[in-house]
């Protein structure tokens, strides 16, 4: 993590308080083009603020951030909306920049909720809204995605295809993702480097190593280490160019 | 043809409804109706102002409204003390400064009624200029920083996140709110300029399901308001601005009957 040329946002030991109380501090991290960087920790550890810190929501920060693009998607943790709008899904998908019909659409069938773009926001479920908000964030094709818990409510089967959209899409557009999440087994077979907080950076690392951190075992158990085993086991073969499986 | 008092009132009339249409229906989302109260409020003192100082009254209730936004702006940051205590004690205030200066005025002859009601034989060539002109610049700067401004009132952290720069978007519609105020406040009266934004807005609320029909529909109300306003203030010699808002209300009611009907349906 050094070519700067790639970097799209970067962190240097910053924190955030309110009436004198830390709610992150020295935090140092970066996310480059193509990359996927997670964010994990327990309640209250400072996830969502350390995405505020680097979107900017947050100005009065201890520390600095550079960001070296303002073409951002963004996948808040809770969003309140206020009903007094009279608000359908495509106002919505506009929101904070012009599309066509067609780019809508696009990104309303890869999260797979087309059907739902005359509907008013007010009235979709938190999984279909949970849909619309990623649609819409994909939409404008960012160069930095911050998505913090972006499939929360959304079924089981559908949080896989999400994710593995997310992928997709990390390698398609080739835009950096800051990936809050609390699945780790997602955290560790789709994410290049994985930060791990307690209200500052606990470990951080690519997923291997932190899987193996002690300060990381301590935060989620002895039980969160052994996830990464079964992804970790993928990697003892390698595919051959004939397509054979070799064995390492 | 701008030789008779009506159609100068109509004319103006016509001119204020088409900008508070779009701005009433901010002032209901943004949840901001006692602030249009305050700075309206803070009129007369901009009024007696311009009197005393010689100054054009539009202009004047412009400046005031304005600075007393900006002291909302600062007092909010500076103190604890609640919103609607702020905005309370600064429409209050304003109010009672301005009828206190009002007082020192003994030279000039005030209409207070025509100030705080509206007063449709007031309206001059003039003031159409001003409220024509300075109506379309609020229309233009308005469609300049809609993007944000309507981002930032559905999410404030979305609009900050990707870009749109939301506080300067409010910090803009506050002066756009002083400017409407300004060039209304001789149709409607200071007391009732509230009522215009946001009736027509909440009536457009009942019957629309996008922003942009919100809008629409907002514009089309006040235009009906002005009109059926100004016919029955000619015709029942009553005070424009009560004659525009009661129509205005009698349009709200009509749009509650739609409101039940697409319940029904609903169920």
């Amino acid at each position: 993590m050094s070519d700067n040329q790639n970097t799209l946002v970067k962190l240097n030991e910053a924190g955030f308080r309110v009436n004198n109380k830390w709610l992150v501090r020295g935090v140092s991290l970066q996310v480059e083009k193509g990359k996927i960087v997670t964010l994990i920790g327990p309640n209250g550890s400072g996830k969502s603020t350390t995405a505020k810190i680097a979107l900017g929501i947050y100005k009065k920060i201890d520390g600095s951030v550079e960001r070296s693009t303002d073409k951002i998607g963004y996948v808040p943790q809770k969003i309140s909306i206020d009903w007094t709008l009279p608000l359908r899904v495509y106002d919505f998908m506009v929101l904070t920049e012009n599309l066509n019909e067609k780019t809508i659409d696009e990104a309303l069938s890869l999260t797979g909720v087309t059907h739902l773009k005359s509907k008013n926001l007010g009235d979709l479920s938190g999984g279909e809204f949970q849909r619309v908000l990623l649609a819409r964030a994909i939409s404008k094709k960012p160069e930095l995605l911050v998505l913090d818990e972006p499939v929360q409510g959304v079924d089981f089967t559908g949080e896989i295809a999400l994710y593995e959209l997310i992928k997709k899409i990390s390698d398609e557009l080739n835009c950096g993702i800051l990936l809050i999440s609390h699945d780790l087994h997602t955290v560790m077979s789709a994410t290049d480097h994985v930060v791990c907080l307690n209200g500052h950076v606990c470990c951080s690392g690519s997923p291997i190593d932190v899987a193996k951190n002690n300060e990381y075992k301590a935060l989620f158990g002895e039980q969160a280490s052994q996830i990464l085993s079964r992804y970790e086991h993928k990697h003892d073969h390698v595919h051959t160019s004939e397509g054979e499986i070799k064995k390492n | 043809m701008f030789d008779d008092f009506f159609i100068r009132a109509l004319v103006a009339g016509i001119g204020v409804a088409i900008v508070t249409g779009p701005l009433g229906c901010f002032v209901i989302w943004r949840r901001l109706s006692y602030f249009g109260d305050t700075l309206s409020h803070s009129a007369l003192l901009g009024v007696t102002l311009a009197y005393s100082m010689e100054f054009n009254i539009a202009f004047s209730v412009f400046i005031i409204s304005s600075l007393i936004a900006l002291t909302l702006i600062q007092l909010q940051k500076r103190t604890n003390l609640p919103g609607d205590a702020l905005l309370g004690l600064l429409a209050h205030s304003s109010l009672a400064v301005g009828l206190v200066v009002i007082g020192f005025l003994s030279f000039i002859r005030f209409d207070i009624m025509g100030l705080l009601f509206g007063d449709i034989l007031a309206v001059t060539v003039n003031d159409l200029l001003i409220i024509w002109i300075g109506g379309a610049l609020i229309l233009l700067v308005l469609k300049l920083i809609w993007k944000p401004l309507f981002a930032s009132t559905v999410n404030y952290e979305l609009a900050e996140a990707e870009g749109l720069n939301p506080d300067r978007a409010k910090a803009i519609f506050t002066i756009l709110m002083a400017a409407i105020i300004a060039i209304s406040i001789k149709m409607v009266g200071l007391l009732l300029i509230t009522g215009m934004l946001i009736i027509p807005a909440a009536m457009a609320r009942n019957i629309s399901s996008s922003p942009q029909k919100m809008v629409i529909y907002s514009i089309i109300g006040g235009l009906l308001s002005v009109i059926l306003g100004l016919f029955s203030s000619l015709e029942f010699n009553t005070a424009s601005g009560p004659s525009i808002i009661a129509a205005s209300l009698f349009l709200f009611i009509l749009s509650l009957l739609n409101i039940k009907q697409s319940i029904k349906l609903k169920n």
